[in-house]
């Protein structure tokens, strides 16, 4: 339990300095763009010079690189997020809304790619350089292969416009009736198609992690010694080959949720869910500062939570992990 | 797959519906009160109050919920009374007398009066409103004799026809109960719209819709047809089209679909492509030139850039068809200003390359005689594909470009505020007269950081002068010779060139009924739109 315990204090030490990091390198990336939220806003509306320098005055942009950083710096210290410019609102009020979307489609999207990742990768790893194994292995190349951006495009064609089993959009129905269970149906439906666009890469990299954990696995001193203890082939498979090679594979589980809650631009977009990866891209072209700082904090500290979980299945799969002075 | 009796009557039904124009359909069948209409939007504007902002972004929803005094017909005097009922300017171009509508009263049931009105034009109009800040900068006072008239007073003569030109989109009232309070800025009101309009506003889920429901107390009886309007957020171009194929929208406005698409679309059973009810928002494709760069500054060099351009090729290949070619400020449609025999610089290489030498501007070793920084305006595919087509034009004549692209904040900044571009793409709009958002382009001395206009350095005291003496001439028939010359003096002077005029395209099910009836149909009421079953 001391472990347990050790392990946290040192990643929530660990994580400020992380976030400022991000933080500031937000901030100063928006403070170094060509053009500030008032033009982006200027380019859909149009307007005289008094009309924008009415607009930087109450947005409170009109200022000097030191009075940003300042304004910056403190609303850091106190934790404020301060209000969006491209929306009008309060950004904490602004990623909530969004990031329980981006949740969900990483939620999904990590079930189904480790699901038939890991699945596919313990078939293709038990017999290497078998014939499934090398289906498999292909199969898992051109999956990795192929864009999601087409492969969203062919899934919303086939299956939403030609043969219309899912909608073409949203993340749920303009207008649901009945109660949470239905409401819950009409979200997966919706979750179906992004998740298969946005999954099938993932897969590749669930199944080739494992299958090459496996394979080496299978060459190590303790499966020969289980062997000569006589062990059935199956638990040798299941105890000496699978629990160690799923080792690497959680490592890319963690790495790959990390990914996944940034969002996705292009799935997030295509697929018109409101979630991290459009926000993240919306607070960019509209050199919105705090919401993108907001964006960006709010993915790291995921990442991180998410980093200290995954450590936290490692040391529960492997004892060794962090034993140290234990 | 089998044919069952209902795909073919449905199937005629479409032939019959593509054999007549989208206009004329209205009349095959009576209206049909009832249904949601669901429709594609791309953006939420961050403030949804067009007495603010008039824009097209924000018109396309919140003007079936706020009413401005008077909107566009087709024929006719163009105008068709909304929220006023008369209008009237004086010949001293001083007074300007509306009559406006009988019972009519806001979504909250307060009743409207010329309060309203007299409040949203000094309070929003003129000192807040992107576009009234220019339009409506004289206006000094507005009286309320009673309670249906408004006298818009202007301390220096401000022509009438300026002032009926701008009622349709400067001219949004809302209600002095909810504004008189507080920030106008940061009023509540300002994205949860309470209008007089067909529909009332129900509901904003960020990021994914709009929905608007009908006003049942609206002041024309019978209408809207409609029951609901729901405007789906859909940021994607491609899932657009997969949305109205699937029929899961039934109406993508602004051209929403990709061009190259409308071909594919418009062979769909069930969808038409309706390039009507955008003349009173036309679009200007624009070569914008900086005259700070000595090449540049001569006349000549920049007529050569203009008989360098093919705007035919441009019409036909970048916009398939869907655009005219131009050569003035004023587009063709408005009849009340437009001038068909401006000074031609149509397609002719060699002139061009004339003009360069004259110019002594030969080319030199690498074949280029010198070479300039060229930003495409981001917003549209055709401003990008038409900085591809530029790019090459001017090579042929000798001129080297580099293309520039940003994004569109940086775009703007580089072009309007630190003028670091020598040629720029650019698509100003139109909006019904010359002096709402076109001599802007033209008249010097405006500061830097004003988006959409003279940012070019181009100073001429001859084009000052017409500009302002049209400003301030009161009467109608002077004014228009006044902007008939100055069509002439921008055609021989040509300080920026005009390519082309472009309006949009709306996409949608044949189901709806009485599309693009007006020519500023998308950013107009839709009380009269409807579903047939």
């Amino acid at each position: 339990m001391t472990r347990v315990l050790r392990l946290l204090a040192l990643r929530a030490l660990s994580a400020i300095p992380t976030l400022l990091i991000v933080a500031f390198g937000a901030f100063m990336l928006l403070e170094f763009a060509p053009g500030d939220a008032v033009d982006a806003y200027l380019a859909q509306t149009g307007g005289d010079a008094g009309f924008a320098a009415e607009l930087r005055r109450s947005l409170g942009l009109g200022g000097t690189f030191a009075e940003r950083l300042a304004g910056f710096l403190v609303s850091l210290a106190t934790l404020d997020l301060g209000q969006s410019v491209v929306f009008a609102r309060p950004v904490a009020s602004v990623i909530a809304e969004r990031l329980p979307n981006t949740l969900l489609l990483m939620a999904s999207t990590t079930l189904f790619a480790a699901g038939i990742g890991l699945g596919l990768g313990m078939l293709a790893g038990r017999r290497p350089s078998s014939l499934a194994d090398h289906g498999i292995s292909t199969a898992a190349l051109v999956l990795l292969a192929i864009p999601n951006f087409w492969l969203g495009l062919l899934l919303v064609v086939g299956l939403a416009v030609s043969w219309p089993l899912f909608p073409v959009a949203g993340i749920r129905s303009l207008t649901t009736t009945g109660g949470p269970a239905v409401a819950l149906l009409d979200l997966l439906h919706h979750l179906v198609l992004p998740t298969l666009a946005l999954g099938a890469g993932y897969i590749a990299l669930y199944l080739r992690t494992l299958r090459a954990g496996m394979v080496e696995a299978w060459q190590s001193d303790h499966v020969r010694a289980a062997r000569a203890r006589g062990l059935s082939e199956s638990s040798v498979l299941r105890r000496g080959v699978v629990r160690p090679a799923l080792l690497p594979s959680l490592v890319v589980a963690g790495q790959n949720i990390g990914t996944l809650v940034g969002g996705s631009v292009v799935v997030e977009t295509l697929f018109s869910i409101p979630g991290m990866g459009r926000l993240a891209f919306e607070a960019v072209t509209g050199r919105d500062t705090a919401l993108l700082v907001g964006v960006v904090m709010s993915a790291t500290l995921m990442v991180l939570a998410i980093n200290l979980v995954v450590d936290l299945a490692m040391a529960w799969v492997d004892p060794r992990l962090g034993a140290i002075d234990g | 797959m089998a044919l069952h009796r209902r795909d073919i009557l449905a199937g005629a039904t479409a032939l019959t519906a593509a054999a007549i124009s989208s206009k004329a359909r209205a009349q095959v069948a009576a209206p049909r009160s009832g249904g949601i209409l669901t429709v594609a939007a791309d953006t939420e504007p961050r403030n949804l109050n067009p007495a603010i902002v008039a824009s097209n972004g924000v018109f396309y929803v919140a003007s079936k919920v706020i009413e401005p005094l008077a909107e566009m017909i087709d024929g006719g005097d163009g105008l068709a009374p909304r929220l006023a009922t008369r209008w009237e300017g004086s010949p001293d171009g001083r007074n300007v007398t509306f009559t406006l509508r009988d019972g009519v009263s806001w979504h909250d049931g307060k009743p409207f009066t010329s309060a309203d009105v007299a409040f949203s034009a000094m309070r929003l109009w003129k000192p807040l409103q992107n576009l009234g800040r220019i339009v409506f900068k004289n206006l000094e006072a507005v009286d309320t004799p009673d309670a249906r008239t408004v006298v818009f007073r202007f301390s220096v003569p401000t022509p009438f026809q300026l002032v009926r030109n701008a009622l349709p989109g400067l001219a949004s009232v809302v209600p002095k109960h909810l504004y008189d309070v507080g920030d106008i800025a940061t009023n509540p009101a300002n994205m949860r719209l309470i209008g007089t309009g067909p529909f009332r506003f129900a509901e904003h889920r960020p990021g994914e819709f709009y929905r608007l429901e009908k006003n049942p107390a609206y002041w024309e009886a019978g209408r809207p047809y409609l029951d609901q309007i729901i405007y789906r957020v859909l940021p994607d171009r491609g899932a657009i089209a997969a949305a109205l194929e699937a029929n899961q929208i039934q109406l993508a406005a602004f051209s929403a679909v990709p061009l190259a698409d409308m071909e594919r679309l418009g062979k769909v059973p069930g969808i038409a492509v309706i390039p009507q009810g955008y003349d009173g928002i036309t679009y200007q494709l624009t070569v914008e030139i900086n005259h700070r760069r000595k090449e540049l500054a001569d006349a000549r060099v920049r007529r050569a850039i203009a008989h360098a351009i093919d705007r035919k090729f441009v019409v036909d290949t970048i916009f398939l068809g869907y655009a005219k070619p131009s050569n003035g400020p004023v587009p063709a449609f408005d009849k009340q200003f437009h001038r068909t025999d401006l000074p031609d610089s149509g397609f002719d290489r060699r002139r061009a390359e004339a003009l360069l030498d004259e110019a002594g501007l030969p080319r030199g070793g690498n074949g280029m005689r010198f070479s300039v920084r060229l930003l495409p305006a981001p917003w549209f595919e055709q401003t990008r594909q038409f900085g591809d087509y530029l790019r090459q034009a001017l090579r042929a004549v000798g001129i080297d470009a580099q293309i520039a692209n940003n994004d569109p904040a940086a775009h703007l900044k580089a072009v309007y505020t630190d003028h670091a571009f020598d040629i720029a793409i650019g698509s100003p709009v139109y909006r019904n007269d010359p002096a709402i958002s076109t001599t802007i382009l033209y008249e010097s001395g405006l500061p830097a950081g004003v988006p959409f206009s003279n940012q070019y350095g181009y100073a001429s005291p001859a084009m000052d002068g017409l500009i302002r003496r049209a400003a301030s001439a009161v009467d109608p028939a002077e004014r228009t010779a006044l902007y008939r010359d100055m069509q002439t003096l921008a055609a021989t002077d040509l300080p920026l060139i005009h390519v082309a005029e472009f309006t949009f395209l709306t996409v949608a099910r044949r189901t709806v009924m009485n599309v693009a009836n007006n020519p500023r149909w998308a950013t107009s009421h839709w009380a009269d739109t409807w579903l047939s079953a």
